[in-house]
Protein backbone atom coordinates (compact mmCIF):
# COMPACT_ATOMS: atom_id res chain seq x y z
CA UNK A 1 0.00 0.00 0.00
CA UNK A 2 2.30 2.48 1.29
CA UNK A 3 4.95 1.82 -2.09
CA UNK A 4 1.78 2.32 -4.37
CA UNK A 5 1.28 5.43 -2.36
CA UNK A 6 4.65 6.53 -2.65
CA UNK A 7 4.83 6.36 -6.53
CA UNK A 8 1.93 8.23 -7.14
CA UNK A 9 3.60 10.97 -5.28
CA UNK A 10 6.48 10.62 -7.31
CA UNK A 11 4.43 10.86 -10.45
CA UNK A 12 2.35 13.62 -9.13
CA UNK A 13 5.51 15.70 -8.64
CA UNK A 14 6.71 14.63 -12.10
CA UNK A 15 3.75 16.52 -13.40
CA UNK A 16 3.94 19.47 -11.50
CA UNK A 17 7.65 19.85 -12.59
CA UNK A 18 5.99 19.46 -16.47
CA UNK A 19 3.42 22.57 -15.18
CA UNK A 20 6.31 24.79 -13.79
CA UNK A 21 8.46 24.65 -16.94
CA UNK A 22 5.56 24.62 -19.14
CA UNK A 23 4.86 28.48 -16.68
CA UNK A 24 8.27 29.28 -17.86
CA UNK A 25 7.69 29.32 -21.24
CA UNK A 26 4.56 30.52 -21.47
CA UNK A 27 4.85 33.59 -18.57
CA UNK A 28 8.26 33.45 -18.40
CA UNK A 29 7.34 32.88 -14.53
CA UNK A 30 10.34 33.52 -12.26
CA UNK A 31 8.65 31.70 -9.06
CA UNK A 32 8.13 28.35 -11.46
CA UNK A 33 11.70 28.76 -12.36
CA UNK A 34 12.93 29.14 -9.12
CA UNK A 35 11.24 26.04 -7.84
CA UNK A 36 13.30 23.97 -10.92
CA UNK A 37 16.42 25.68 -9.68
CA UNK A 38 16.16 24.18 -6.19
CA UNK A 39 15.38 20.95 -7.07
CA UNK A 40 17.26 20.64 -10.63
CA UNK A 41 20.24 22.52 -10.29
CA UNK A 42 21.72 20.42 -6.73
CA UNK A 43 21.21 17.45 -8.68
CA UNK A 44 22.63 18.42 -12.10
CA UNK A 45 26.34 19.94 -9.53
CA UNK A 46 26.12 16.23 -7.96
CA UNK A 47 25.80 14.64 -11.49
CA UNK A 48 28.64 16.68 -13.04
CA UNK A 49 30.75 16.02 -9.70
CA UNK A 50 30.25 12.28 -10.35
CA UNK A 51 31.34 12.68 -14.37
CA UNK A 52 34.78 14.05 -12.43
CA UNK A 53 33.76 18.15 -12.74
CA UNK A 54 35.60 20.12 -9.98
CA UNK A 55 33.31 21.67 -7.84
CA UNK A 56 33.65 25.04 -9.20
CA UNK A 57 33.04 24.05 -12.44
CA UNK A 58 30.42 22.00 -11.46
CA UNK A 59 28.61 24.73 -10.14
CA UNK A 60 28.93 26.93 -12.99
CA UNK A 61 27.91 24.14 -15.36
CA UNK A 62 24.70 23.70 -13.15
CA UNK A 63 24.00 27.30 -13.31
CA UNK A 64 24.39 27.56 -17.43
CA UNK A 65 22.12 24.27 -17.70
CA UNK A 66 19.88 26.04 -15.66
CA UNK A 67 19.44 29.08 -17.53
CA UNK A 68 19.28 26.87 -21.37
CA UNK A 69 16.36 25.46 -19.36
CA UNK A 70 14.70 28.73 -19.72
CA UNK A 71 15.74 29.99 -23.07
CA UNK A 72 15.20 26.27 -24.42
CA UNK A 73 11.72 25.91 -22.77
CA UNK A 74 9.59 25.98 -25.95
CA UNK A 75 11.47 22.94 -27.23
CA UNK A 76 10.59 20.55 -24.33
CA UNK A 77 7.94 18.13 -25.46
CA UNK A 78 6.02 16.19 -22.04
CA UNK A 79 5.03 13.31 -24.26
CA UNK A 80 8.93 12.70 -25.47
CA UNK A 81 10.56 13.56 -21.96
CA UNK A 82 9.88 14.06 -18.59
CA UNK A 83 11.72 17.50 -17.14
CA UNK A 84 14.47 15.59 -15.68
CA UNK A 85 15.13 13.91 -18.90
CA UNK A 86 14.65 16.75 -20.61
CA UNK A 87 17.19 18.35 -17.92
CA UNK A 88 19.50 15.42 -18.04
CA UNK A 89 19.80 15.89 -22.42
CA UNK A 90 20.89 19.47 -21.69
CA UNK A 91 23.67 18.69 -19.18
CA UNK A 92 24.73 16.27 -21.52
CA UNK A 93 25.21 18.56 -24.71
CA UNK A 94 26.51 21.40 -21.92
CA UNK A 95 29.08 18.84 -20.46
CA UNK A 96 30.46 17.91 -24.54
CA UNK A 97 30.36 21.52 -25.43
CA UNK A 98 31.85 23.47 -22.00
CA UNK A 99 34.02 20.67 -20.85
CA UNK A 100 35.26 18.53 -23.76
CA UNK A 101 35.19 21.17 -26.54
CA UNK A 102 33.62 19.58 -28.83
CA UNK A 103 30.43 19.67 -31.27
CA UNK A 104 27.31 18.03 -30.34
CA UNK A 105 25.62 17.14 -33.52
CA UNK A 106 21.66 16.62 -32.99
CA UNK A 107 19.24 15.11 -34.66
CA UNK A 108 16.80 16.78 -36.82
CA UNK A 109 14.83 18.65 -34.18
CA UNK A 110 11.13 17.77 -34.66
CA UNK A 111 8.51 20.27 -32.66
CA UNK A 112 5.04 20.29 -32.11
CA UNK A 113 3.39 23.44 -34.30
CA UNK A 114 2.45 26.48 -32.36
CA UNK A 115 -1.10 25.58 -32.58
CA UNK A 116 -1.16 21.83 -31.17
CA UNK A 117 -0.74 21.30 -27.31
CA UNK A 118 0.59 17.97 -26.21
CA UNK A 119 -2.23 15.50 -24.42
CA UNK A 120 -2.80 15.34 -21.38
CA UNK A 121 -3.15 11.77 -20.93
CA UNK A 122 -0.14 10.89 -23.14
CA UNK A 123 1.92 13.50 -20.94
CA UNK A 124 0.58 10.89 -17.67
CA UNK A 125 1.65 8.05 -19.09
CA UNK A 126 5.33 9.20 -20.19
CA UNK A 127 5.77 10.48 -16.27
CA UNK A 128 4.12 6.87 -15.38
CA UNK A 129 6.97 5.13 -17.45
CA UNK A 130 9.79 7.19 -16.21
CA UNK A 131 8.82 6.61 -12.62
CA UNK A 132 8.43 2.52 -13.61
CA UNK A 133 11.97 2.70 -15.00
CA UNK A 134 13.03 4.37 -12.48
CA UNK A 135 11.65 2.00 -9.93
CA UNK A 136 13.64 -1.09 -12.30
CA UNK A 137 16.44 0.77 -11.79
CA UNK A 138 16.64 0.80 -8.14
CA UNK A 139 15.77 -2.79 -8.47
CA UNK A 140 18.78 -4.07 -10.35
CA UNK A 141 21.54 -5.78 -8.51
CA UNK A 142 23.80 -3.27 -7.29
CA UNK A 143 27.18 -3.40 -9.48
CA UNK A 144 24.28 -3.41 -12.42
CA UNK A 145 23.36 -0.38 -11.48
CA UNK A 146 26.20 1.24 -10.68
CA UNK A 147 27.33 0.18 -14.32
CA UNK A 148 24.24 2.16 -15.66
CA UNK A 149 24.80 5.32 -13.74
CA UNK A 150 28.53 4.82 -14.63
CA UNK A 151 27.82 5.05 -18.50
CA UNK A 152 25.27 7.92 -17.67
CA UNK A 153 27.49 9.77 -15.80
CA UNK A 154 30.43 9.62 -18.81
CA UNK A 155 32.54 7.18 -17.65
CA UNK A 156 32.70 4.21 -19.85
CA UNK A 157 33.37 3.90 -23.83
CA UNK A 158 30.72 2.18 -26.10
CA UNK A 159 32.68 -1.08 -25.99
CA UNK A 160 32.52 -0.94 -22.12
CA UNK A 161 28.96 -0.63 -22.38
CA UNK A 162 26.84 -3.76 -21.53
CA UNK A 163 24.67 -4.34 -24.35
CA UNK A 164 22.23 -5.66 -22.04
CA UNK A 165 21.33 -3.36 -18.95
CA UNK A 166 18.54 -5.52 -17.62
CA UNK A 167 15.86 -2.38 -17.69
CA UNK A 168 12.95 -2.68 -19.19
CA UNK A 169 12.88 0.16 -21.82
CA UNK A 170 10.18 -1.33 -24.27
CA UNK A 171 7.24 -0.02 -22.87
CA UNK A 172 8.69 3.69 -22.55
CA UNK A 173 9.98 3.38 -26.46
CA UNK A 174 6.74 2.37 -27.73
CA UNK A 175 4.81 5.58 -26.27
CA UNK A 176 7.51 7.79 -27.74
CA UNK A 177 7.14 5.63 -30.89
CA UNK A 178 3.67 6.75 -31.41
CA UNK A 179 4.09 10.25 -30.23
CA UNK A 180 6.62 10.25 -32.96
CA UNK A 181 4.01 8.75 -35.45
CA UNK A 182 1.34 11.29 -34.37
CA UNK A 183 4.01 14.28 -34.94
CA UNK A 184 4.98 13.02 -38.34
CA UNK A 185 1.22 12.54 -39.68
CA UNK A 186 0.73 16.32 -37.84
CA UNK A 187 3.86 17.83 -39.76
CA UNK A 188 2.44 16.16 -43.27
CA UNK B 1 14.35 12.18 -45.48
CA UNK B 2 12.47 9.66 -42.93
CA UNK B 3 13.49 6.13 -44.49
CA UNK B 4 10.48 3.52 -43.89
CA UNK B 5 12.90 0.63 -44.68
CA UNK B 6 15.19 0.74 -42.59
CA UNK B 7 16.61 -2.86 -41.14
CA UNK B 8 19.41 -2.74 -39.59
CA UNK B 9 19.45 -0.07 -36.65
CA UNK B 10 21.79 0.80 -34.05
CA UNK B 11 23.34 -1.30 -31.68
CA UNK B 12 21.91 -0.65 -27.82
CA UNK B 13 25.45 -0.14 -26.47
CA UNK B 14 25.74 2.37 -29.41
CA UNK B 15 22.79 4.12 -28.24
CA UNK B 16 23.12 4.00 -24.49
CA UNK B 17 26.57 5.92 -24.94
CA UNK B 18 25.22 8.42 -27.54
CA UNK B 19 22.24 9.14 -24.99
CA UNK B 20 25.09 9.41 -22.33
CA UNK B 21 27.08 11.81 -24.28
CA UNK B 22 30.40 9.38 -24.29
CA UNK B 23 30.83 8.57 -27.60
CA UNK B 24 33.85 10.68 -29.85
CA UNK B 25 32.29 13.25 -32.11
CA UNK B 26 32.66 11.17 -35.32
CA UNK B 27 30.25 8.40 -34.30
CA UNK B 28 27.66 11.50 -32.44
CA UNK B 29 27.40 12.78 -36.09
CA UNK B 30 26.82 9.45 -37.70
CA UNK B 31 24.30 8.11 -35.16
CA UNK B 32 22.78 11.72 -35.12
CA UNK B 33 22.52 11.52 -38.71
CA UNK B 34 20.66 7.99 -38.67
CA UNK B 35 18.33 9.08 -35.73
CA UNK B 36 17.37 11.88 -37.95
CA UNK B 37 16.20 8.82 -40.83
CA UNK B 38 15.03 6.59 -38.56
CA UNK B 39 11.93 7.06 -36.12
CA UNK B 40 12.91 3.76 -34.42
CA UNK B 41 15.98 4.39 -33.18
CA UNK B 42 15.18 8.16 -31.93
CA UNK B 43 12.60 6.62 -29.97
CA UNK B 44 14.89 4.18 -28.73
CA UNK B 45 17.89 6.90 -28.15
CA UNK B 46 14.41 8.98 -25.92
CA UNK B 47 14.06 5.87 -24.23
CA UNK B 48 17.82 5.55 -22.98
CA UNK B 49 17.57 9.25 -22.50
CA UNK B 50 15.06 8.62 -20.26
CA UNK B 51 17.66 6.34 -17.47
CA UNK B 52 19.83 9.54 -17.84
CA UNK B 53 16.70 11.46 -16.45
CA UNK B 54 16.14 9.09 -13.83
CA UNK B 55 19.86 8.95 -13.05
CA UNK B 56 20.12 12.60 -12.57
CA UNK B 57 16.86 13.13 -10.34
CA UNK B 58 18.43 10.28 -7.86
CA UNK B 59 21.91 11.55 -8.18
CA UNK B 60 22.74 12.52 -4.37
CA UNK B 61 22.50 16.48 -4.50
CA UNK B 62 25.31 19.11 -3.87
CA UNK B 63 24.33 22.47 -2.54
CA UNK B 64 25.46 25.63 -4.90
CA UNK B 65 26.59 28.83 -3.35
CA UNK B 66 23.43 31.16 -1.90
CA UNK B 67 23.63 33.80 -4.44
CA UNK B 68 23.21 30.80 -7.10
CA UNK B 69 19.80 31.90 -8.34
CA UNK B 70 20.52 35.09 -8.69
CA UNK B 71 23.64 34.18 -10.81
CA UNK B 72 21.35 32.07 -13.09
CA UNK B 73 18.58 34.98 -13.67
CA UNK B 74 21.46 36.88 -14.09
CA UNK B 75 22.91 35.25 -17.08
CA UNK B 76 19.26 34.41 -17.99
CA UNK B 77 18.90 38.29 -18.61
CA UNK B 78 21.84 38.56 -20.31
CA UNK B 79 21.40 35.95 -22.53
CA UNK B 80 23.33 33.13 -24.02
CA UNK B 81 26.75 33.51 -25.17
CA UNK B 82 26.15 31.80 -28.54
CA UNK B 83 22.47 32.91 -29.96
CA UNK B 84 20.49 29.99 -29.65
CA UNK B 85 19.32 28.02 -32.50
CA UNK B 86 15.81 28.39 -33.42
CA UNK B 87 14.17 25.32 -33.80
CA UNK B 88 16.39 23.79 -36.94
CA UNK B 89 13.65 23.10 -39.41
CA UNK B 90 12.01 19.65 -39.65
CA UNK B 91 12.11 18.29 -42.84
CA UNK B 92 9.58 19.13 -45.04
CA UNK B 93 8.27 18.02 -48.42
CA UNK B 94 10.03 20.53 -50.38
CA UNK B 95 13.03 19.77 -48.94
CA UNK B 96 12.97 15.60 -50.54
CA UNK B 97 15.35 16.39 -52.88
CA UNK B 98 17.98 17.02 -50.49
CA UNK B 99 20.39 14.03 -49.64
CA UNK B 100 22.22 14.66 -46.21
CA UNK B 101 19.76 15.42 -43.02
CA UNK B 102 20.90 18.35 -40.92
CA UNK B 103 23.44 16.89 -38.71
CA UNK B 104 25.35 16.03 -41.48
CA UNK B 105 24.54 19.31 -44.32
CA UNK B 106 25.90 21.50 -40.88
CA UNK B 107 29.32 19.36 -41.36
CA UNK B 108 29.07 19.17 -44.96
CA UNK B 109 28.05 22.97 -45.34
CA UNK B 110 25.71 22.09 -47.82
CA UNK B 111 23.83 19.34 -49.45
CA UNK B 112 26.05 16.21 -51.94
CA UNK B 113 26.85 19.27 -54.48
CA UNK B 114 28.86 21.25 -51.88
CA UNK B 115 31.16 17.90 -51.02
CA UNK B 116 34.68 18.12 -51.88
CA UNK B 117 35.67 14.72 -53.19
CA UNK B 118 39.57 12.86 -53.30
CA UNK B 119 39.91 9.95 -55.28
CA UNK B 120 40.95 6.97 -53.55
CA UNK B 121 41.41 4.41 -56.43
CA UNK B 122 38.98 2.46 -58.53
CA UNK B 123 36.16 4.82 -59.06
CA UNK B 124 35.81 5.07 -55.12
CA UNK B 125 35.95 8.40 -53.78
CA UNK B 126 36.40 9.99 -50.16
CA UNK B 127 35.73 13.52 -48.05
CA UNK B 128 36.82 13.43 -44.85
CA UNK B 129 34.30 15.70 -42.39
CA UNK B 130 36.41 17.91 -39.57
CA UNK B 131 35.81 16.27 -36.81
CA UNK B 132 37.72 15.94 -32.79
CA UNK B 133 40.50 13.09 -33.38
CA UNK B 134 39.94 10.75 -31.58
CA UNK B 135 38.04 9.29 -34.51
CA UNK B 136 37.07 10.15 -38.11
CA UNK B 137 34.39 10.23 -40.34
CA UNK B 138 34.29 10.52 -43.86
CA UNK B 139 31.79 10.37 -47.20
CA UNK B 140 32.39 7.66 -49.41
CA UNK B 141 30.75 7.49 -52.64
CA UNK B 142 31.16 3.82 -54.47
CA UNK B 143 30.04 4.01 -58.37
CA UNK B 144 27.45 1.40 -58.45
CA UNK B 145 28.89 -2.43 -59.14
CA UNK B 146 32.13 -1.60 -57.54
CA UNK B 147 34.08 -2.79 -54.80
CA UNK B 148 35.57 -1.22 -51.64
CA UNK B 149 39.07 -2.61 -51.16
CA UNK B 150 38.88 -5.26 -48.75
CA UNK B 151 39.66 -4.03 -45.38
CA UNK B 152 39.31 -5.29 -41.73
CA UNK B 153 40.12 -2.71 -38.94
CA UNK B 154 41.28 -2.30 -35.33
CA UNK B 155 38.62 -0.38 -34.07
CA UNK B 156 34.58 -0.22 -34.47
CA UNK B 157 33.25 1.14 -37.75
CA UNK B 158 29.87 2.38 -38.58
CA UNK B 159 28.51 2.41 -41.71
CA UNK B 160 25.20 4.55 -42.43
CA UNK B 161 23.99 4.24 -46.42
CA UNK B 162 22.70 7.54 -47.54
CA UNK B 163 21.81 7.06 -51.24
CA UNK B 164 21.75 3.53 -53.03
CA UNK B 165 22.99 -0.26 -51.21
CA UNK B 166 26.08 -2.19 -50.66
CA UNK B 167 26.37 -6.03 -49.75
CA UNK B 168 29.20 -7.72 -47.88
CA UNK B 169 29.68 -11.42 -46.90
CA UNK B 170 27.17 -10.78 -44.19
CA UNK B 171 23.96 -8.72 -45.23
CA UNK B 172 22.40 -6.20 -47.68
CA UNK B 173 22.58 -2.77 -46.67
CA UNK B 174 19.92 -0.16 -48.19
CA UNK B 175 19.13 3.54 -47.65
CA UNK B 176 19.38 4.22 -44.01
CA UNK B 177 20.89 0.94 -43.06
CA UNK B 178 23.73 0.71 -40.51
CA UNK B 179 26.27 -1.34 -40.79
CA UNK B 180 28.51 -1.90 -37.04
CA UNK B 181 31.90 -3.45 -37.60
CA UNK B 182 34.18 -4.36 -34.60
CA UNK B 183 37.87 -5.46 -34.99
CA UNK B 184 38.96 -8.57 -36.63
CA UNK B 185 36.05 -8.20 -39.35
CA UNK B 186 37.55 -8.49 -42.60
CA UNK B 187 34.43 -7.96 -45.39
CA UNK B 188 34.27 -6.50 -48.65
CA UNK B 189 32.18 -4.50 -49.39
CA UNK B 190 30.20 -4.08 -52.79
CA UNK B 191 27.91 -1.26 -54.37
CA UNK B 192 24.64 -2.89 -55.64
CA UNK B 193 24.26 -2.45 -59.50
CA UNK B 194 21.95 0.77 -60.44
CA UNK B 195 22.39 3.72 -58.32
CA UNK B 196 25.79 4.47 -56.94
CA UNK B 197 26.13 4.12 -53.03
CA UNK B 198 26.63 6.95 -50.65
CA UNK B 199 27.69 6.20 -47.00
CA UNK B 200 28.88 7.62 -44.48
CA UNK B 201 31.67 5.91 -42.29
CA UNK B 202 33.20 6.63 -38.90
CA UNK B 203 36.02 4.31 -37.25
CA UNK B 204 37.90 4.72 -34.13
CA UNK B 205 40.83 3.49 -35.63
CA UNK B 206 42.40 3.98 -39.07
CA UNK B 207 41.56 1.36 -41.73
CA UNK B 208 43.85 -1.56 -42.82
CA UNK B 209 43.42 -2.69 -46.33
CA UNK B 210 45.00 -6.27 -47.16
CA UNK B 211 46.05 -4.56 -50.17
CA UNK B 212 49.80 -4.22 -50.75
CA UNK B 213 49.39 -0.62 -52.69
CA UNK B 214 46.15 0.61 -51.00
CA UNK B 215 48.08 0.03 -47.56
CA UNK B 216 51.19 2.20 -48.63
CA UNK B 217 48.66 4.91 -49.80
CA UNK B 218 46.61 4.89 -46.10
CA UNK B 219 48.57 7.77 -44.35
CA UNK B 220 48.44 9.99 -47.36
CA UNK B 221 44.85 9.70 -48.03
CA UNK B 222 43.95 8.89 -43.99
CA UNK B 223 41.72 6.11 -44.58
Amino acid sequence: MSVAKKALSREEADLQWVTFLLRVRDAQDRKAFADLFRHFAPRLKGFLMKSGTSDALAEEVAQDVMATVWQKAHLFDPQRASVATWIFTIARNRKIDMLRKQRRPEPEELTWGPEAEPDQADTLSLQQDTEKLRAALADLPEKQRILVERAFYGDLSHSEIATETGLPLGTIKSRIRLALERLRHEMK
Amino acid sequence: MMTQTIKHHLTDNIVTAYAAGSLTEAFNLLVATHVSMCDECRATVAAHEAVGGVVLEDVREIDLGVDALEACFTMIEIGPKVPIKLRAQPTKPNSESRLFPTPLHDYVGGDLDAVKWRKVGGGVKQAILPTSIDASVRLLYIPAGCEVPDHGHNGTEMTLVLQGAFRDEFARFGTGDVEICDAQLEHKPIAEEGEDCICLAATDAPLKFSGFLPKLAQPFLRI
